[in-house]
């Protein structure tokens, strides 16, 4: 039984892949492209190797910890859409935490700490900012994220370019690099670093929390209705400021990440859409903390073969978007199914009028 | 899968990898005999490849290595400064076969050329900005253009047209590789006369078109009468020079079509003369430098043709100063040459060859430019 | 007689809130109608690439900017229609569906717009309000385009549609209340439909302001965001058409703000000016908000104030 339901909500968003390959492939041949040969060197791209893979999941890498920022909001019913701004300022207080930190002569592991540190609660900081001025100042969340992201982007680029800039890093403007010794390093035998398996840690940590804590259980039920949380004595605003929290501290998490195992230093280049990407994900995700990895994996895999489209089939480097769109669009759409195709005959479970704001969750519950 | 570890568990799975390639990519048409090809040839770019401006300077460079005879060449645009970039590259050498690589915009370099070239000695990358230094890789080069010079004899042209002898300058960051093309503008231009003055307005970023617009109809509106820039893509700035009746001057490539009554001349990269060389050469099984400069004298770098307003006097003395520099025995940064803080910057009798890198550390604006560098 | 010095402040703050403020007039006065009816669209800023895309590529290709508009107002009623039937089924949300609508209309206008980088497209014409004035910063500052006044035209229009007439009455009825309006017989669903599809035109013929007149090219850059922050201008206008007129204003000369106090000599901390508009909007949003009584004006079956 439990099969058949999981199969049974497993159903709409393979009806949902179905119909974007459908879809994306009449694109394709509107193009004057081969579908066939698209779809084959998609998965070439993404999946067809080994290096393949390690490409797909070094971009999957920050992807996880990106669609925390939305999908843990979600679980208390608040749309945040600024984890971009979480993750750059992360970066930022990442590093300017880790250069001191190296400069004491600590080991590795130290350092790497105090990075994540300074970049979890910078990224708090900031989410929870959201969900404060949420709860307190009644100002909406979605559109409170989104101009506290850019806001703080920009107060980084001025730091990054003004008073953190190394004077020796000319033509790009930087702050001064991490020591190659105390970079966060890769999984052994592979060319993805370590911020994977934080990734990975931080989704089943979240999932954890979110479906088998007292104070997950709690946010869910404000999630669902505010009112009813309030009524029976829920402390909503503590439980806002304690999920938006854990959010921010996703994504300056993710920004760390960027800054110790990728560029080494934090630059404008940090603000290159990861946390836009995160939203995706969550969505696809359907909020559910565990269904953030295949999805994350399945997105990175799209981004890695969209070069091998651009180059072998001389399409344009917007093919992946407009199939990333489509099939974000199809899965939404195919939510309506869910509950609906049903595999064996039992009587309708009652349902309760959807809310409107909050995201649907996977059977995780 | 993540579980291999040692090479040789790599390498077969690396050899599995190419195997399932060929049976998903074989049946389905494509790829014609790679061993015939002398070279498969990388570029990527960090924006359009058709945007009038930096990507397109090398996506033309691009065209002509194309042309050459058994070269298959590469492309991939808009490509991100962060890891996507090695990866790309990555991608090109593991699944198409590349040998060279044309990583074209100046933040893939530093760690993500070196990076890949530490891991792959037998791939070549010209990565174009300058950046190579003793002790990085032997494979990865580094070229560039002195294209201030060509911004000065086009400040020369600008100097000649100007009327209210204020000049406006839109530019990305105040790093050296822009200032010194401001620098160079603004003494361009003082050479027809000193009293001429710079503004410059930094917009933050490489390509912001509403802000670049913004920028410039402020530089018009304060009486600029000749405007250039130094953003990705010059179009906006051109555009909206001409709209506004006042001149301009271009660059990276020719935007003429864009401004015919405003587009005086331009700075533009050769890359089309450069990138065909260099393949040849490395085809040829010649070793290049890492570090690979030039100006006019080594063809990296040239003007746009003039418009048929620009004056006799305005042509003759910047075709003069481009053929002293062709001949070698012209600078732009000589002394005495004050900063617009008043501060000498270079001392009397010293002048600065253009190889000299502590020009790639320009941190001053010189006298008559009104800005700050921070 | 050259420049105007530090009059070309004032001059520049004016101007860019007339240049700059277009699209986010055209974006937020349709996203008020959508939000009027009880939806809300965050996917307005694909809607608006959208938009300056095709108004761009048919101007060019037919010659007339005016056709380009009309094209950019039916692709963004196209993709309004898409999105009201997609939120029209049971269990989608809205508001994932607008961040899917904008990644899906950028990714098509990108993928679509290759072939139109290049060209040069006819510009829409302007009126010159400056003739009197021999500055020509100043006349340049008072070449308004006619967009421009259509946008300022409709929003008292639309306050006294909202308020006076017949249809308004309906899309504050549905807005408010789904059950009412059923009650009286209307379809929500239609209501929504057809002010979604009207939302999606104006932020398609915003966008065509962007391609075909400031600053007048298509590019994958054109768009800096306005379209989103455009849905936050509705809120931080209060659900109220003049209020959109202002903030839009606002905006724009804020946006102004930096570039022009660089052309006289200001410079530093341009990356803080540049995010000025944001400050400005996030402030007023803290000021204005209250978590006690709901937003006035805002429609009852509205998911984003609840």
């Amino acid at each position: 039984m439990r099969l058949v339901r999981l199969a049974e909500a497993a159903a709409p968003p393979l009806v949902a892949l179905l119909a974007t390959v459908a879809a994306f492939a009449l694109f394709l041949l509107a193009a004057g492209a081969d579908p066939l040969r698209a779809y084959g060197l998609i998965y070439l791209g993404a999946f067809g190797t080994w290096f393949s893979w390690q490409n797909t999941l070094v971009r999957a890498a920050p992807l996880l910890l990106t669609a925390l920022g939305m999908a843990l909001p979600a679980q208390i019913g608040l749309i945040v859409i600024g984890a971009e701004g979480g993750f750059v300022a992360g970066g930022v207080a990442a590093i300017a935490a880790g250069l001191p930190l190296a400069a004491l002569g600590l080991p590795a592991v130290a350092v790497l700490t105090g990075m994540a540190l300074a970049g979890m609660a910078t990224g708090a900081a900031l989410v929870a900012a959201c969900g404060a001025l949420r709860h307190w100042r009644g100002v909406n969340e979605t559109i409170s994220s989104l101009l506290i992201a850019y806001i703080s982007i920009a107060v980084c680029d001025q730091l990054v370019e003004g008073a953190m800039r190394d004077p020796a890093s000319l033509n790009k403007p930087s702050t001064r690099s991490l020591p190659d010794a105390l970079m966060l390093g890769t999984i052994p035998g592979t060319n993805v670093h370590l911020g994977l398996v934080l990734g990975l840690i931080f989704c089943v940590l979240a999932y954890v929390f979110v479906f088998h804590t007292t104070w997950g259980f709690a946010a869910r039920v404000v999630g669902a209705n505010a009112r009813a949380g309030r009524l029976v004595g829920l402390p909503v605003g503590r439980l806002i400021l304690i999920v938006t929290a854990l959010a921010g501290a996703a994504t300056g998490l993710a920004g760390m990440v960027e800054v110790a195992a990728v560029q080494g230093a934090a630059s404008a280049d940090l603000a290159v859409g990861y946390g836009y990407t995160g939203i995706l994900v969550a969505f696809l995700a359907r909020q559910n903390p565990l269904a953030v990895i295949p999805v994350a994996v399945l997105m990175g895999g799209l981004e890695a073969s969209g070069g091998l489209l651009e180059q072998r089939l001389q399409l344009p480097d917007a093919t992946i978007t407009v199939l990333r769109g489509l099939l974000f669009i199809m899965l939404l759409a195919s939510e309506t199914l869910q509950g609906r195709l049903r595999l064996t005959l039992r009587p309708r479970a009652p349902r309760a009028a959807p809310e409107p704001v909050r995201p649907a969750h996977a059977g995780g519950a | 899968m993540a579980s291999g570890s040692g090479f040789s568990r790599r390498a077969v799975l690396a050899g599995l990898g190419v195997g399932t390639a060929g049976l998903v990519a074989g049946p389905l048409a494509g790829r014609q005999a790679r061993a015939a090809d002398k070279a498969v040839v990388g570029f990527i770019y960090v924006g359009t490849a058709n945007d009038y401006g930096y990507n397109q300077a090398h996506a033309e460079g691009a065209a002509a290595v194309r042309k050459m005879q058994g070269v298959t060449v590469l492309e991939q645009a808009r490509v991100p400064e962060t890891v996507a970039v090695q990866n790309t590259m990555d991608g090109m050498i593991n699944l198409d076969g590349a040998s060279i690589l044309f990583p074209t915009s100046f933040g893939y370099f530093d760690p993500f050329v070196l990076r890949l070239a530490k891991s792959k000695p037998k791939v070549q990358f010209l990565h174009a900005g300058g950046l190579w230094k003793e002790g990085e890789p032997l494979n990865a080069h580094s070229y560039f253009g002195f294209i201030s010079q060509a911004v000065y004899t086009a400040g020369i042209v600008a100097g000649h047209m100007s009327k209210t002898k204020k000049l406006g300058f839109v530019a990305a960051k105040p790093i050296p590789q822009v200032l010194r093309n401001i620098n160079a503008f603004t003494l361009g231009a003082q050479s027809v006369d000193p009293s001429i003055s710079t503004t410059v307005v930094f917009t933050g970023d490489w390509f912001l078109p509403v802000r670049e617009a913004e920028a410039a109809n402020s530089l018009a509106d304060q009486g600029a009468d000749v405007l250039t820039c130094h953003v990705d893509s010059p179009k906006v700035v051109m555009e909206t020079a001409e709209k506004r009746g006042i001149f301009c001057t271009g660059y990276h490539t020719n935007q003429a079509v864009l401004a015919p009554k405003a587009y005086l001349t331009g700075a533009e990269w050769n890359w089309t003369g450069l990138y065909p060389r260099l393949v040849g050469d490395l085809i040829a099984g010649k070793t290049l430098p890492n570090m690979i400069r030039g100006g006019f004298r080594e063809g990296f770098v040239r003007n746009s043709a003039y418009n048929a307003i620009v004056p006799e006097a305005a042509r003759k003395q910047a075709d003069g100063v481009r053929a002293q520099f062709m001949a070698g025995n012209f600078a732009v940064f000589k002394g005495p040459l004050k900063d617009n803080k008043g501060n000498t910057v270079i001392g009397a009798g010293t002048t600065v060859d253009e190889f000299d890198l502590v020009l790639e550390q320009m941190n001053y604006l010189v006298a008559g430019v009104i800005g700050s560098t921070s | 007689m050259s420049g105007i010095g530090w009059w070309g402040v004032p001059v520049a703050v004016l101007a860019g809130a007339i240049r700059v403020s277009t699209p986010f007039l055209f974006v937020s006065l349709g996203e008020l109608v959508t939000e009027k009816s009880g939806r809300v669209n965050l996917g307005l800023e694909g809607t608006l690439v959208m938009g300056a895309m095709s108004g761009f590529a048919i101007a060019w290709l037919t010659g007339s900017p005016w056709l380009g508009v009309l094209a950019a107002a039916l692709v963004g009623a196209l993709l309004g229609v898409l999105h009201a039937a997609i939120c029209s089924l049971p269990r989608v949300n809205p508001i994932a569906v607008g961040i899917a609508m904008m990644l899906f209309g950028t990714g098509l206008a990108f993928y679509l717009g290759k072939p139109f980088i290049e060209p040069k497209a006819p510009e829409l014409p302007a009126l010159d309000l400056g003739f009197w004035s021999t500055s020509p910063a100043i006349r340049s500052a008072l070449r308004v385009n006619a967009l421009f006044f259509i946008g300022v035209a409709l929003a008292p229009a639309l306050v006294s549609m909202l308020r006076n007439s017949g249809t308004g009455l309906v899309l504050r009825m549905v807005g408010d209340s789904e059950d009412a309006a059923r009650a009286m017989g209307y379809s929500p669903r239609l209501v929504r439909l057809a002010a979604t599809a009207f939302g999606g035109a104006m932020a398609g013929i915003g966008g065509s302001f962007l391609s075909l007149y400031y600053p007048g090219s298509w590019n994958e850059g054109l768009s800096s965001g306005q379209g989103i922050t455009a849905v936050a201008l509705v809120i931080f206008a209060r659900w109220n058409p003049m209020g959109c007129l202002w903030a839009s204003l606002l905006f724009g000369g804020a946006g102004a703000l930096g570039p022009a106090l660089q052309a006289i000599g200001v410079t530093g901390f341009y990356h803080l000016f540049n995010a000025l508009p944001y400050m400005v909007t996030l402030l007023i949003m803290i000021v204005s908000c209250s978590p006690d009584r709901t937003l006035a004006g805002a429609p009852g079956e509205l998911s984003i104030t609840r």
